[in-house]
């Protein structure tokens, strides 16, 4: 198992490589002048070149590659311009607030999308599987800023049920020492009650805004599975053995057709991850898509090289996980690992 | 017989709702299965033998219904029961052995698991005894080591254990009835006939009755005390076993069993009675090699153990020597020959037939056709070779082996645009029309795609592509397995046909003895990669030599004529 789990683990290598180098060279030549940028639009010709001496950007390209590739050998990803802290700062700090919000997000779809797709095959036709359609549709047409502004309309302003959207905690609440960086296992962790409700309650519906964008993917994904499970030999060969029907649909059913699911699962995470951008600014939320965004307008390349880098180390170990997972769930899998 | 039957079914229509509008799969459907015995049902397939049982069973798809007749189990009626009610009967009163068993199992549940919810759910057993019981059953449908396969899921398991599984499964609860629904079909002859033998022997010993649903009107007689046969969703004979066969009544089953394979008989023969006998025919030539196998050697590597920690620091193991699909064979093809090539699965028949054919490499051995070493052209290379025109293939599954977004017309020019110079217009056209007269089909048929054809229809226009290029060797394999016996009657002839017409050669891959007597000159068979008999068809199959070709002559199920 463990041999296994680390031989996936070097297939990831090259790819982590190879994230490296193509974003190094893309922001390389993205448009914008970082050194113009950061001098102020007042500075003389000599400030420009005097912050890109300062910068390194004065060097040939294999220079800064070999320089970045060592900084980021020793754990160093360049300070960010706009901040002034190091960037693998503002990543530790930041990471957290987005994978919180995307994490809560799709356990939301996923505990309204799976059942409500296992309901739409198994009484396929009926009101549950219009109605299944016309939330993965609504789901998926609907833009999140749009959803999230509507849910802010709604339950901020014409409700009052909701917290001002202003980031992941009341303002005269005490953030908890971080553990996990996660708020709400941090405090439960302290026992802080009052501190867990007020961070769930920010959390609730810019969760829901992105639970709505998820849903489609997942429903559609666990009915046409469920669907083709349902109809095949093994499913008509537990029937004819009288099997009890739940028993036909979760042990036999159901589990056979969560292994595509969980695929789209691991797609879905790592898209919400990258496009919760726009949640993040409705929200106010200090997450690290809106964080990246700020420092592409600047072209501050180091907090995108080191957003981006995140990004596909979590997308491998998401996908390591994923295999794991399957491993666990169909063992003709595990054979090959 | 006794007074009340164990099941009956009178009038039975089921329905099925489609696109367009209601079909009629089973109309007007009698059947009564007394105690104790065990019934055939045998038809072609849509003849509706299989919706007949599942109407029994009350699985059908959600699109079909009883719409007339009823269905009486001892004094129930199943068609008006309640789902709760056929639930409690299902497995325990009458359960099902489906075709196909590697597919009738939950692929990632423990085989014993599986026994034991359907133990658990008729309350067979308890959480502390279920165990022991799963295991009791696994032996009791002879599977060796069963505490061992207890663990197995079905992917661990061969075809046949699989299906001693899915027994095993319906026998669980005791049941009074077993519909066995093409229990063999997909198995080799020799693990068909075990698997039979063990139904009949556990049905007989428990005093079961049971449905033998098949196409195979041999093995109907065999196992079977009385045998229904259908055709088109109606029933057209039901006799006993022994009626049926002696003095058949119904025009169909005449012309069924006319087609079924048998000892002693012509390929003329399989066609219904009124087909025009052949022109004979000059006795076809025998020429020189055209093929010529040496010594072929196919080796698999064989898949690395998981590694372990101490085998990463320790001491390698010995790699294990590779396994060897083919094993040295020899054999050759002469022109205007046909060779059949037999054996069971896993015998290395298909493999060898791949090579020759050059879509892999052999790992040893050489294989010459007309004269020069084609084996040593890479697989990947050869389809640019000259020779590749003369060696063609017919795949064994008509439907996949056609790409379903070509009409027919476009599959069978696939081969003349690539290879034979064609370039389109008028030429090609005529020369699809000729290639699709000479296999018999219908030019109107021309611009339909493979899913609006039937089966045999789809073997022809595979033969037809085949032979487009005038090739001398066509490598046949199995191209009837999938087919009705009718049609597969009518696809022997047509080949036997072209072959004499257009002096090909043949190297024909099957598992079944009978059908290679009737089209093949010679015959080899094999077992584990290796050659165990070689001869002309009739010393093969009468005077057998090796034991290993005895056993598969005696598995072969016969009709009793």
């Amino acid at each position: 198992m463990l041999s296994s789990f680390l031989r996936r683990l070097a297939t990831a290598i090259p790819s982590l490589i190879g994230v490296i180098i193509v974003t190094f060279l893309l922001t390389r030549v993205l448009p914008g002048d970082t050194a113009a940028y950061f001098a102020g639009p007042a500075a003389t010709p000599e400030a420009i070149e005097e912050i890109r001496a300062k910068l390194g950007l004065d060097k040939s390209l294999p220079e800064q590659f070999v320089d970045y590739v060592t900084g980021l050998v020793s754990g160093d990803l360049g300070t960010s311009l706009t901040t002034g802290q190091p960037v693998i700062n503002d990543i530790v700090d930041r990471l957290p607030a987005s994978a919180e919000l995307t994490l809560f997000g799709l356990v939301i779809a996923i505990a309204v999308a799976v059942p409500l797709g296992i309901l739409a095959a198994v009484r396929q036709g009926s009101w549950v599987d219009h109605l299944c359609r016309i939330v993965a549709t609504a789901g998926v047409s609907l833009p999140v800023f749009f959803t999230g502004l509507l849910l802010v309309y709604v339950f901020y302003y014409l409700l009052g049920w909701a917290p001002a959207p202003l980031g992941r905690l009341d303002v005269f609440a005490f953030p908890p020492d971080p553990i996990t960086g996660f708020l709400l296992i941090d405090t439960l962790l302290v026992g802080d009650w009052e501190t867990f409700g007020s961070a769930l309650a920010q959390l609730a519906v810019p969760a829901a805004t992105l639970a709505i964008f998820a849903l489609a993917p997942i429903t559609r994904i666990t009915r046409a599975s469920m669907l083709s499970v349902l109809s095949s030999e093994f499913v008509r060969t537990a029937r004819a053995s009288g099997l009890s029907p739940l028993k036909v649909i979760v042990t036999y059913a159901f589990r056979n057709a969560m292994l595509p699911v969980i695929t789209t699962l691991g797609m879905v995470f790592s898209f919400l991850l990258g496009a919760n951008v726009l949640v993040e600014k409705v929200f106010a939320w200090p997450g690290i898509g809106s964080y990246a965004v700020e420092a592409l307008i600047a072209s501050d390349y180091a907090p995108v090289q080191g957003f981006v880098l995140a990004m596909a180390i979590m997308y491998v170990v998401l996908n390591l996980l994923i295999d794991l997972l399957y491993g666990v769930i169909d063992p003709r899998v595990r054979i090959e690992g | 017989m006794s007074a009340v039957p164990l099941l009956e079914v009178k009038d039975l229509t089921v329905e099925f709702s489609t696109r367009r509008g209601i079909v009629q799969a089973v109309e007007d459907v009698n059947v009564t299965v007394p105690k104790g015995e065990i019934v055939g049902i045998v038809g072609e397939s849509g003849s509706g033998k299989s919706v007949t049982s599942y109407a029994v069973m009350r699985i059908l798809d959600r699109v079909g219904r009883v719409a007339r007749g009823t269905i009486t189990y001892t004094s129930l009626d199943l068609v008006g029961a309640s789902e709760p009610e056929m639930r409690d009967l299902r497995g325990r009163e009458m359960s099902m052995i489906f075709q196909n068993p590697r597919l009738a199992l939950n692929p990632i549940r423990k085989v014993g698991k599986q026994l034991e919810d359907v133990l658990l759910q008729h309350a067979q057993a308890d959480a502390r005894d279920v165990k022991r019981k799963a295991i009791g059953l696994l032996e009791q449908v002879r599977i060796a080591r069963p505490e061992e396969r207890y663990h197995a899921y079905p992917f661990e398991l061969s075809g046949g254990m699989c299906q001693r599984i899915v027994i095993a499964l319906a026998l669980a609860c005791k049941p009074q009835l077993l519909i066995a629904d093409e229990p063999t079909t997909g198995l080799d002859v020799t693990t068909q006939k075990a698997v039979m033998d063990l139904v009949v022997d556990l049905v007989r010993a428990r005093g079961m009755s049971a449905i033998l649903i098949t196409h195979d009107l041999g093995l109907a007689a065999a196992y079977c005390d009385k045998v229904v046969v259908m055709e088109k969703g109606r029933v057209v004979e039901t006799a006993a076993s022994i009626d049926i066969f002696q003095a058949p009544q119904a025009a169909y089953t005449r012309k069924l069993m006319r087609a079924t394979p048998r000892p002693g008989i012509t390929l003329h023969d399989l066609l219904p009675e009124e087909t025009p006998a052949p022109t004979p025919k000059a006795p076809h030539q025998v020429g020189e090699p055209l093929l010529t196998v040496e010594n072929l050697v196919k080796e698999y590597k064989r898949q690395a153990p998981p590694p372990t920690l101490k085998g990463l620091f320790g001491k390698k193991p010995e790699p294990q020597p590779p396994f060897r699909a083919v094993d040295g064979i020899s054999f050759t093809v002469n022109k205007g020959e046909s060779v059949g090539l037999v054996g069971e699965s896993g015998c290395g028949k298909s493999t060898t037939s791949t090579i020759v054919m050059r879509l892999i490499d052999p790992s040893g051995g050489r294989i010459l056709f007309d004269g020069q070493d084609i084996g040593a052209v890479p697989a990947r290379a050869f389809a640019l070779s000259p020779l590749r025109k003369r060696i063609q293939m017919v795949f064994q599954d008509p439907t996949e082996s056609l790409n379903p977004r070509y009409t027919v017309s476009r599959a069978i020019a696939d081969p003349l645009l690539r290879m034979g110079g064609f370039t389109g217009g008028a030429r090609l056209r005529d020369k699809i029309a000729e290639l699709a007269t000479m296999v018999g089909l219908p030019l109107e048929l021309l611009d339909r795609f493979p899913h609006q054809l039937s089966g045999g229809q789809k073997a022809r226009v595979g033969i037809a592509r085949a032979i487009a290029l005038n090739p001398d060797l066509v490598i046949l394999d199995e191209p009837t397995a999938a087919l009705d016996v009718s049609v597969q009657a009518v696809v022997l002839n047509l080949l036997q046909h072209l072959k004499e017409t257009l002096g090909m050669s043949y190297l024909f891959v099957s598992h079944d003895l009978h059908v290679v007597r009737l089209l093949c000159d010679r015959v080899i068979v094999m077992r584990q990669g290796a050659i165990v008999e070689e001869g002309t068809a009739e010393q093969v199959l009468e005077a057998p030599k090796a034991d290993y070709t005895r056993e598969l002559i005696s598995a072969i199920p016969h009709p009793p004529v």
